[in-house]
């Protein structure tokens, strides 16, 4: 598997990173070149191994449904780039679109 | 029409929201309504450095939502992430579940076919995620504002198979799911609020064809019978196409209500990838086998269930049956005014009727009706027992729910306890003869026929307080042989 | 350097308990440290923010906590410098990012509270690599941190700047936090100890994320004493973090003293929820105890000095009555391959939020909301950052996610049984050199993989949970050199005991 100048640009836009061209063809050599060396895991048997999913035994902790959220010591308004009414501002969707994944 | 060649094939993904008083993963209200951000913290702002821990709530309603499916519930299932970017998703990623949902089966029952059959409509899988923020895009120009009071309030996603074919049988589908949810108490189940949002995968094949065609998702349906017209109507634009020999494409359509049409959205169906992958932030979630029997056991009696002892029980009709169980706390009142007034049938038909019409007028939910089901037992008792007659007996409950004040009380303020004393009865019946003299002769006379008017005019003289029975037997005593 | 730099943070601690030593004097001290060998961005870099006002003010606080007969705390009055992604408040929490230029996070880490708690003064927060993504610290957005033994080497990184504040003396206790080996790592270059506890072992709530499934809070000190200390102050369950152990804390400070040097049994001291008595054992007994020799961990090419440093510390162990045995963990050499496939996807996702809609930086598109995006998180993140988000996308997206993610983690199983295996074969610790070379001079390695090996010897631990140490073992060139201990899950009591012996037996050696 190598990675492409079009994967790149893919990988680019999924992560919403914008990369020009010369960028993405230095890019593309560096992953190439770190991935070449993952090689070595397709040679390992894992047969019946179970993937790690985190670390740690036992089920996840629960919280009761009650009690406070951890409070802020500064206000939204202090750390927020565009805040008006109570709301955050951003650039109007281009063309209106939906969110990629809804709920 | 060429689409009569063509067999729709609907699959559908509720959202339901889950009725906690905190989000699903930090301490944040889930009230509605409030001013914008004001139910925020670190964790639904995703500043740097929160994290999520899961809400025990959350956990046990949507549990319980998976069981009255007739889900099975896996004791162990597995948080993951799905990435994308919103303005209103917060951390860049939604947690949810993918591999590893909290259920998987069950069915929900949507009527019989012709030989008696029930007609199941299979559920994939149930499994818990957050919901995002909201964006609200016509506020001001040239910006979008998010609020994220929303932001992480737990849901449950319960998809089902594609087995749904009619838009009706959407329909069905979901006012039945609906209302197994409503009995189960785990959501608010209201589409206008957004407690329970729609989404559906649509394709058509030819009639025999058992291979399923491209499907497209529609979005966007803000009630139950908008989503029976964007299933009509998406349907028949893929119908025409498949006619026309074109190829449907896999795409998201937005359904336009104002319009009555639906439309594809402009976002790049290419750039779908949510690079799943388990929620490192979580542990596994894991249900203990007698956790999950003591869920089991407290699980309230079903809709179905509930129908098929009131036509045992009750010996009432199906469509009476129906119309008392399509809310729980209906079936309630029904069920503590029959028992308390021991009289099944006539309970039936005042909650039918002048309950009903009652909560239409007032707009009131059950639990808010004045006149509470020991109340109109007495009143029941009271028709009865001929305290008051029945039709006297309106006007009571005309009154109770006015003032809320007791059935005895109303009758006897408003004069209208029965009178069963001969003396008064024959004073009115005397007066009545008097009144009509015509009527009168030919009574004397031997036309018996006439008893019934004259019963009229007795009951009417007496503002309906008159004893039927006994102005009958006075006035048969009085009549000509 | 001032006696007050030198004081150890148990003397700083009884003292300022006692009420002979002002902790605002101790604090002066540490800022008269940090001026003297310019800790700042004209000099080695290694601060990115400090408040002394406060920091003098929190000091003064101290005092009066004492007067006012609270418990005294086992960070009473003790200077200490925080790695700049952990949430202070008063202090920005950067990441050494540009994204997030300027960020004074609203809420404050459990582990920062919990410290404060302990009567620490944080007085700084220090200079890393960008979102702890580096070895070096030069991937920092305010320029590279210098090693306080070399200014023309790095102090290793990520959390060169919390290793290079205790190494310059400006504080004993340090705070960093670790995903592939960003404490062990720096602690050997810059010759202090560091230390990664067990996964779980101290909350993640407030460090801002990088992998979640690896990072934990580390901890340097100058001695394996204060590192003991400052782990002891800040770790134990947290209901804001879901992956944190409810196993009780124990007492790694006195774990770490010696028999005579103990408080008497009753003395009174604010302690950790679940805090779990101490043997009365003599730290400097080793009898019993057995040591495992990994040969992975000394390959034929391992720098000579590095190995014979080693060599050393085995022997003086062995002199206190440990033994050895020669063991193998098969799958170390995949660790690399692994922790940059972990690593970058789990990062790639934890990265997102910086999308400029909430806080950081908002770069000005005219491009819509897309633009916003694009521009925000290119101007934000550096190339290393950016370097790492694209490969964790790639290899999470459609059609890779098997070949490598879900593969790795198949091998990161086995990496951790590598570790159970041995553990469960009557191997108490383990002894390894902590990186294959000592500091590097800035700019030296430009290959990013090159770059990715420092970690060699340090990403197992990672992966599999369990926890480990650098400490000073002597020098090569002048340069220090770390050794390294690697316990198993929750064994840092018996770590630190290991390491207080191995390090009072070296004595002076260590630092030469
Ligand atoms: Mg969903
Ligand atoms: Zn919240």
């Amino acid at each position: 598997m190598s990675v492409t100048l079009k994967d790149v640009q893919h990988i680019a836009e999924l992560a919403r990173l914008s990369i020009g061209e010369e960028e993405a063809a230095g890019l593309m050599g560096q992953l190439n070149d770190i991935l070449s060396h993952m090689d070595a895991l397709s040679a390992v048997n894992t047969e019946g191994v179970t993937p790690a999913s985190g670390v740690g035994a036992g089920g996840t902790p629960l919280r009761p449904d009650s009690g406070r959220p951890v409070p802020l010591q500064n206000p939204i308004s202090s750390f927020a780039p565009e805040f008006r009414d109570g709301f955050f501002l951003v650039p109007r969707l281009a063309t209106h679109e939906t969110a990629e994944g809804g709920a | 029409m060429s689409h009569e060649k063509f067999e729709m094939v609907v699959g559908l993904e509720v959202h339901v929201q889950l009725k906690t008083r905190t989000k699903a993963f930090c301490g944040c209200s889930t009230d509605f309504g409030a001013q914008p951000n004001v139910n925020t913290c670190p964790v639904c702002l995703a500043l740097p450095g929160a994290l999520p821990v899961l809400n025990e709530q959350a956990v046990e309603l949507a549990t319980r939502a998976a069981l009255g499916l007739g889900a099975n519930l896996n004791s162990i299932s597995i948080f993951a992430r799905k990435n994308y970017f919103y303005p209103d998703l917060p951390k860049g990623y939604q947690i949810s579940q993918f591999d590893y949902p909290l259920a998987t089966g069950g069915w929900v029952t949507i009527g019989q076919f012709a030989d008696g059959q029930p007609i199941r409509i299979g559920i994939t899988r149930v499994h818990m995620e957050e919901d995002a923020g909201k964006s609200i895009h016509d506020r001001y120009t040239g910006a979008s504002a998010i609020d994220l009071n929303r932001a992480g309030v737990p849901l449950i996603e319960i998809v089902s198979e594609p087995d749904i074919r009619t838009s009706e049988g959407a329909g069905s589908y979901l006012r039945t799911l609906r209302q197994i949810l409503l009995y189960l108490g785990v959501s608010d189940v209201s589409m206008e609020e957004g407690s329970l949002r729609v989404d559906a995968n649509v394709s058509a094949r030819p009639y025999g064809e058992t291979k399923l065609g491209t499907k497209t998702e529609v979005k966007n349906m803000n009630s139950f019978s908008a989503v029976e017209k964007a299933l009509e109507f998406e349907f028949a634009r893929q119908c025409e196409m498949l006619s026309r020999g074109e190829a449907v494409h896999q795409q998201t359509m937005l359904w336009d209500s104002a319009r009555g049409e639906a439309r594809p959205s402009r976002t790049k169906e290419g750039s779908h990838d949510y690079r799943y992958f388990p929620e490192p932030d979580l542990r596994p979630l894991i249900l203990s086998a007698e956790w999950l029997q003591r869920m089991k056991d407290d699980l309230p009696e079903l809709p179905e269930a509930r129908r098929s002892r009131f036509a045992e029980e009750y010996k009432l009709g199906s469509y009476d049956i129906e119309t008392l169980t399509v809310l729980p706390e209906l079936a309630d009142y029904f069920e503590s005014a029959a028992r308390e007034a021991n009289d099944p049938k006539a309970a039936a038909n005042w909650v039918l009727g002048e309950v009903m019409a009652g909560l239409n007028a007032r707009g009131c939910a059950v639990d808010a009706f004045p006149v509470r089901p020991t109340d109109l037992a007495q009143l029941i008792r009271m028709i009865q027992s001929g305290h008051i007659s029945h039709s006297a007996g309106k006007r009571v409950f005309a009154v109770m729910l006015e003032t809320g004040k007791l059935p005895a009380q109303v009758a006897a303020e408003e004069g209208l306890l029965q009178v069963g004393d001969d003396d008064a009865l024959v004073q009115w019946i005397d007066e009545v003869l008097a009144e009509n003299p015509a009527e009168a002769a030919r009574f004397a006379g031997g036309e018996k026929k006439l008893q019934g008017v004259l019963v009229g005019l007795v009951m009417k003289k007496s503002k309906g307080r008159a004893d039927p029975k006994r102005v009958n037997q006075l006035l048969a005593s009085r009549a000509g042989s | 350097m001032s006696e007050l730099n030198e004081l150890s943070s148990t003397e700083i601690a009884q003292r300022v308990t006692d009420g002979q030593l002002a902790a605002a004097d101790v604090v002066a001290a540490a800022f008269k440290r940090a001026d003297a060998v310019i800790a700042g961005h004209e000099g080695l870099n290694i601060i990115l923010h400090c408040d002394r006002e406060m920091s003098r003010k929190a000091a003064e606080e101290t005092a009066t906590r004492i007067a006012t007969a609270e418990p005294p705390g086992l960070l009473s009055g003790v200077p200490v410098v925080i790695k700049d992604n952990i949430a202070t408040f008063g202090l920005p929490t950067t990441c050494g990012s540009r994204i997030l230029d300027g960020y004074v996070s609203p809420y404050e880490a459990t582990a920062i509270t919990r410290m404060r708690a302990q009567g620490a003064i944080v007085i700084a927060k220090t200079n890393m690599d960008e979102f702890a993504m580096g070895s070096s610290t030069e991937n920092s957005a305010y320029g590279p941190a210098r090693n306080p033994h070399d200014p023309a080497r790095v102090p290793g990184g990520s959390s060169g700047g919390s290793a290079a504040c205790v190494a310059a003396g400006i504080a004993p206790v340090g705070f960093g936090s670790e995903t592939g080996g960003s404490v062990r790592q720096p602690a050997a270059f810059c010759g202090v100890v560091g230390v990664k506890p067990t996964y779980g072992r101290v909350s993640r709530f407030g460090l801002v994320a990088f992998a979640s499934s690896l990072d934990q809070i580390g901890v340097f000190g100058r001695t394996v004493n204060d590192a003991a200390r400052g782990l002891e102050s800040i770790a134990g369950v947290d209901p804001y973090d879901s992956t944190t152990s409810d196993a009780p804390v124990p007492e790694y400070a006195l774990a770490t003293t010696h028999l005579a040097d103990r408080p008497p049994a009753d003395k009174k001291r604010r302690k950790n929820p679940g805090t779990r008595e101490l043997s009365p054992k003599d730290p400097m007994d080793l009898k019993g105890v057995v040591f495992g020799w990994p040969k992975e961990y000394f390959p034929d090419n391992l720098d000579r000095g590095i190995r014979s440093l080693c060599e050393r510390a085995r022997d003086r162990l062995i002199s206190l009555g440990a033994t050895f045995r020669d063991v193998s963990l098969p799958h170390t050499s995949l660790a690399i391959p692994v922790y940059y496939i972990v690593a970058p996807a789990e990062a790639s996702s934890n990265l997102a939020r910086f999308d400029g809609v909430r806080y950081g930086l908002r770069a000005t598109s005219d491009f819509g909301l897309r633009g916003m995006y694009e521009d925000t998180r290119s101007e934000g993140f550096g190339p290393e950052v950016t370097r790492r988000i694209l490969l964790g996308t790639y290899v999470l997206s459609a059609g890779y996610y098997d070949a490598y993610y879900r593969k790795a983690q198949m091998v990161r199983t086995l990496i951790a049984q590598d570790f159970n295996t041995v553990f469960n074969s009557g191997v108490h610790l383990l002894l390894t050199p902590t990186t294959p070379t000592t500091a590097f001079e800035i700019g030296a390695i430009s290959d990013p993989y090159e770059m990715y090996l420092s970690d060699i010897f340090t990403a197992t631990a990672n992966l599999s949970g369990v926890p480990a140490m650098s400490l000073p073992i002597g020098r090569v060139n002048k340069l220090p050199v770390g050794g390294q201990i690697i316990a198993p899950h929750f064994g840092e009591e018996e770590m630190f005991r290991a390491a207080f012996a191995l390090e009072q037996a070296l004595g002076l050696e260590a630092h030469s």
